[in-house]
């Protein structure tokens, strides 16, 4: 079993009192909103696109604690990164947030580590990657926009309740 | 067919001996994560002594073979034993007559049973149905689904600040238009009990038909649908000691019997020719198909097992927790009681600042206690209250003094990691 105590550890409860890059960008090149029904958790990415660097990013919302510094350490992580190298984040995010990253192995989670241990929690697991799939929406929002709620693609929504 | 005349209750509540009782139940004795298990999500689903357990495999031992076919022994032992329980559930809720209890899979499937078997015959366009604020998902989305079908309106009962329902404003909302009403007893997200038999006289006197969505008030209180007059009334095994998958609708004889059948198939026939079927009787015609047997009958057990300790006693013990529960509560700085009603049950929806009830439900689990975290399958009343979740601890006879305490410390925990 896992001690899910550990999880709530000092940097992710840091993150979730004091969240970095917290706030919305104006005139954003991408942005996209996430939503996990099951909790009621939101949160919007914003972030400015210069080439294929991310010169800016931000995030808001209402989300736990898990969801909010990962949404935290998520733009702090990207930023000045390619577009590239975040999507190869957000993958390896995912794979280890579901149990399915080898740690041992080549990747570039760095301090984002701190949230392996969410693996052990699968009802929680949704809270953690919220931010990365919302990132990853409003990366692929420019080239289909739709004013349809239901069919718009920067409206991601995770979860099933 | 049995008929049986309503009780009137004069003796004094006996104390529960909680800790005999506690002995029934084998999951209480798990640890969770290193922690004896303080199972408080009893809304969610109640655990099960051995004794329905026993019930069940005896049965399955024993007596299992399908209800109401074969001319053999078991099939008879089966048919008897099933129909048996249906008794020990009129009794229970103190129905007239045995044929007005239905088994369903559940309080959902109960009312959509409704919906369907009464709804689409009787609801049409420009008619309107009450619902109220405090409703479950599952006695709002299938009348949205006839609304929608039919050109109907639902109209809704609004709530106070303290999660009670505005009377007045119930009554207002009654015209020549009013088809039907479909209200909790109690409320599954703030507990309140709903004074229910005020509002069945009130749309009797408009002559419009009740639903009560019983989920939370069969295992906690004692009912008499006779003296509430409810036209139907709903509720699930598996939040009164049984299994899931089986639960009740009861509905006044005289209704039933006008309804169409909600599900066609096997059982609620009574001849079937390419040109014509005729309907079984009621309950029957509601009953298509096999029904889950085993389940109903560990229902029956578990009606049985709540009615020798008394559902008077069990509601008093179970206000006795809430209270102390309520109380500790306050005194924690931070903490705030969502649902103050003043005729309440068992169940305490609660919000700590600075804390999101995900981080609660998942901190409270490392301390081995279960409590349920989320919108509660009733959006509209977070919405009210201007809340994403809340968490709720939700008690049952079983649940004692101590577990309250480990609920409070472990708060203090959850406060003290966010601190």
């Amino acid at each position: 079993m896992a001690d899910s105590r550990a999880l709530y550890q000092e940097v992710i409860l840091d993150h979730n009192k004091k969240p970095r890059n917290y706030g919305v960008l104006e005139q954003p090149s991408h942005h996209a909103a996430g939503h996990n029904p099951l909790c009621g958790d939101h949160i919007e990415v914003t972030l400015n696109l210069d080439g294929e660097c991310i010169a800016s990013i931000a995030f808001q919302g209402a989300a736990c604690a898990i969801c909010k510094a990962s949404a935290s350490m998520m733009t702090v992580a990207v930023k000045g990164k390619t577009r590239t190298e975040a999507e190869t984040l957000i993958h390896e995010f995912t794979d280890m947030a579901t149990g399915k990253l080898d740690l041992s192995g080549d990747h570039h989670i760095g301090r984002l580590v701190v949230f392996a241990g969410i693996a052990d929690l699968p009802v929680r697991v949704k809270c953690a990657i919220l931010p990365w799939h919302t990132l990853r929406a409003a990366f692929n929002a420019v080239e289909n926009m739709s004013t349809e709620a239901e069919h718009d693609p920067m409206h991601v929504t995770i979860g099933d309740a | 067919m049995t008929t049986i005349q309503t009780a009137r209750k004069t003796q004094a509540t006996p104390v529960l001996d909680i800790e005999r009782i506690r002995a029934d139940f084998p999951i209480l004795k798990l640890q969770v994560n290193g922690k004896p298990l303080v199972y408080l999500d009893n809304a969610a689903s109640s655990q099960m002594p051995r004794q329905v357990i026993d019930r069940l495999v005896r049965y399955q031992s024993t007596q299992h073979a399908n209800i109401n076919r074969a001319v053999h022994t078991l099939s008879e032992i089966a048919t008897n034993e099933f129909e048996g329980a249906r008794r020990k559930l009129q009794h229970f809720i103190h129905a007239r007559e045995e044929r007005e209890v239905i088994f369903t899979s559940g309080t959902t499937d109960a009312i959509n049973l409704v919906m369907h078997g009464y709804g689409r015959k009787f609801i049409g366009r420009g008619d309107e149905i009450i619902l109220t604020t405090l409703e479950h998902h599952s006695n709002i989305v299938p009348w949205q689904m006839l609304a929608e079908e039919k050109g109907a309106t639902i109209r809704v009962v609004p709530i106070n600040d303290a999660g009670e329902l505005l009377i007045d404003d119930y009554e207002k909302l009654f015209n020549e238009r009013t088809k039907f009403v479909s209200v909790m007893h109690v409320s599954n997200a703030l507990g309140t009990i709903n004074p229910i038999k005020q509002m069945i006289d009130f749309a009797h006197v408009h002559g419009v038909p009740v639903l009560v969505d019983g989920a939370q008030a069969a295992p906690h209180m004692s009912v008499d649908v006779q003296d509430l007059d409810c036209d139907f009334y709903a509720f699930s095994g598996h939040k009164l000691c049984g299994p899931t998958g089986i639960g009740i609708l009861y509905g006044k004889a005289a209704l039933l019997e006008r309804m169409q059948p909600f599900k066609g198939g096997g059982d609620m026939i009574l001849s079937v020719t390419f040109e014509k079927t005729t309907y079984n009787t009621i309950p029957h015609k509601f009953e298509a198909g096999t029904p889950p047997i085993a389940a109903a009958i560990g229902l029956g057990a578990a009606v049985d097992y709540l009615s020798a300790i008394g559902m008077d006693a069990i509601h008093a013990h179970e206000l006795s927790l809430l209270h102390y529960a309520s109380e500790q509560m306050a005194r924690l700085l931070g903490v705030r009681i969502i649902g103050t009603a003043e005729h309440k049950a068992a169940v305490l929806s609660f919000v700590v600042d600075g804390v999101h009830p995900h981080d609660i439900g998942t901190l409270l689990n490392e301390e081995g206690i279960a409590v349920r975290t989320g919108h509660h399958c009733a959006q509209p009343v977070m919405q009210r209250f201007k809340l994403p979740a809340t968490s709720r601890a939700s008690f049952a006879f079983y649940n004692n003094m101590a577990e309250v305490d480990a609920l409070i410390a472990g708060i203090r925990t959850v406060q003290k990691v966010f601190l």
